[in-house]
């Protein structure tokens, strides 16, 4: 029961972290995913089309 | 008791304020203006969301007091609720500030709608600090002694001691949760008196025209 | 009715079109759920960091030589915290902003003497150590000539500081008390007891790790630790966080002025970067009264993928 109930992380982040290293500018690689990600987010959630348009259309 | 009696009180006429600035309809709407259509939208109410779960996991946190999770795998896992929440609220307030940027969305009359968004930005770091501080960990130990040099610059060191874990730690749990509350609070209490903004007209001419006579 | 300026970057018409059905509380509660749920994954997947903190005992076990040379600049008088000013005494300049002096004006309000706060007082309550008490009385009562070089000999010799045998060891003869004042607090540090009597200063119940936590701040041991682990100041290390979890991403501006000069090279960098800090937060706040800044959305043209299919709808030009 406890080893099914195991509350432990299943890729724990632990190890040393990787960093990205280029002149002044240094930043650890899952800083640089978030980031990259919270981009990524923004654009598509610009450009991803917004379901509803019909009804919208309806509306007007 | 005379209806001017009635009129003169002070809970009639908040009551009155209240009603006419925020009515029902306008605090629990049915309907929203058809050029709310974009992805971009749902990161203010995501960010809402976080904050609630933010809280939630925190106060699990507290059940069982500020040890707890160094030494239970049940506490450690909902530390880890707590982090990678308060990650996800930082990543969605900020796609929700972007968006509101691009969108100008402190136009017509929404200053304060903006100006009280980006308070609580700030306070959100500020409670987030406070909780880094909290963690009576290495990370913690190195936090605040970097930390209090920039604080202990600026005066507020003195009475804001970010080594005294004690004070930490009820600054993150009561004075600026209660703060960031307040501060959203209000926040979407304008947005729900004021709406969301309109997009910019195309035709500066026909804008100018409605703006003119009160539209 | 006089007709006032439309300012496209500040008025908007109230909106008098079409509206479409929407459930705000529907969305409300998808949105919590998948927050939620996303929250879980997360948290199932990467766990969280939980480094254990150093304490005295452990840092003067790792490192008992590294533990003496702190002990002695904080007795000499040398070290950040001894020499540090506002708020913690009147030893150092603090850091200032052209004439704004703010944390000396604000004063000494966290009274530390290093000298005796971290050395001289611990020692003194040891029980039963007849022959450090006797040295603890001839450093207390030598003059503060005698004590500068006393202190001077032993941070001399301190160059070639061994650890033998549970002892410190310094070549010196010129050093007065000051050899067995290093070696005792060093030997308490090791055993835990320093830990404890730093905090109970307060008393019996204490949250306040202030003592301890600038003893540790000190130290090169604490910093090399923070080095290894990428959180130091010119590694960008205020986003950062220990092994590989994401820290503070949201600090890169913080963190950015510490790496570039002049922050980096003055005196007075934190409070410079400070005053750059709270000076681009009340811009941020100001925003839409400042003509210019308040100008680049519509000049950024984002808004119009944000409210493409408004402009398409109602035949609108790009």
């Amino acid at each position: 029961m406890a080893t099914i109930l195991s509350f432990a992380a299943i890729f724990p982040l632990n190890t040393l972290g990787h960093y990205i290293h280029w002149h002044w500018f240094y930043i650890s690689v899952a800083n640089l995913t978030v980031i990259i990600l919270m981009i990524v987010t923004f654009v598509a959630a610009l450009l991803l089309p917004f379901p509803g348009r019909r009804r919208r259309k309806e509306n007007q | 008791m005379s209806n001017a009696e009635i009129d003169r009180q002070w809970t009639t006429r908040l009551r009155r304020r209240v009603e006419g600035k925020l009515p029902p309809e306008k605090v629990l709407p049915d309907t929203q203006p058809s050029y709310v259509a974009s992805w971009i939208y749902v990161f203010g109410v995501a960010t809402l969301a976080s904050l609630g779960v933010v809280i939630f996991t925190g106060c699990v946190l507290a059940l069982r007091g500020p040890q707890w999770w160094h030494g239970s795998q049940y506490g450690h896992f909902v530390n880890s609720l707590h982090l990678w929440s308060v990650e996800i609220f930082f990543f969605t307030m900020v796609i929700h500030l972007w968006g509101k940027f691009a969108m100008a969305a402190w136009r017509g009359g929404r200053t304060l709608t903006w100006m009280t968004g980006v308070v609580t930005f700030l306070a959100s770091i500020a409670t987030a600090f406070t909780g880094y501080a909290s963690q009576s960990n290495f990370d913690s130990q190195w936090i605040t002694t970097q930390a209090k040099d920039g604080i202990n610059a600026t005066g507020a060191g003195a009475y804001f001691n970010v080594l005294n874990l004690g004070q930490m730690l009820m600054w993150h749990i009561v004075l600026l949760p209660i703060a960031a509350v307040v501060l959203t609070a209000l926040h979407v209490i304008l947005v729900r008196i004021k709406g969301v903004v309109p997009p910019f007209e195309d035709d500066v001419k026909l804008a100018a025209q409605k703006v003119a006579v009160g539209e | 009715m006089t007709k006032k300026a439309f300012r496209p970057d500040v008025d908007a018409p109230e909106w008098k079109g079409g509206h479409t059905p929407y459930d705000i509380i529907k969305e409300g509660t998808i949105a919590l759920l998948v927050i939620a749920l996303l929250t879980l994954i997360f948290a199932v997947v990467f766990g969280s960091p939980d480094e254990a903190a150093i304490t005295i005992k452990s840092w003067s076990n790792a490192d008992p030589i590294d533990f003496a040379t702190t002990a002695l600049s904080e007795l000499n008088g040398t070290s950040i915290s001894a020499s540090y000013g506002a708020p913690y005494n009147h030893n150092g300049a603090s850091q200032q902003i052209g004439p704004l002096q703010l944390a000396k004006w604000v004063g000494v309000r966290i009274p530390i003497n290093s000298a005796q706060n971290f050395v001289i007082e611990p020692l003194k309550a040891l029980p039963n150590e007849p022959t450090l008490d006797a040295d603890l009385k001839q450093y207390s009562s030598a003059s503060s000539s005698t004590q500068t070089g006393w202190l001077n000999a032993y941070a001399k010799a301190s160059a070639d500081m061994k650890f033998v045998k549970g002892q410190v060891v310094v070549n010196t003869t010129n050093a007065g008390p000051v050899p067995v004042m290093i070696n005792d607090l060093t030997t308490m540090a090791r055993s835990g007891a320093l830990d404890q009597d730093l905090l109970n200063d307060n008393g019996f119940y204490t949250t306040d790790y202030t003592k301890p936590l600038l003893f540790l701040a000190d130290s090169q041991y604490l910093g090399n630790l923070a080095t290894e682990q990428h959180l130091g100041g010119d590694q960008w290390g205020m986003m950062n966080e220990t092994g590989n979890y994401p820290g503070q991403a949201w600090l890169w501006l913080y963190t950015f002025w510490y790496q570039i000069p002049p922050f980096n090279q003055s005196g007075n960098g934190d409070a410079l970067v400070w005053a750059v800090m709270m000076v681009l937060s009340v811009l941020l706040l100001l925003v839409p009264v400042i003509p210019g800044l308040r100008s680049i959305p519509r000049k950024l043209r984002i808004y119009r993928l944000i409210w493409r299919e408004h402009y398409r709808d109602s035949g609108g030009s790009s």
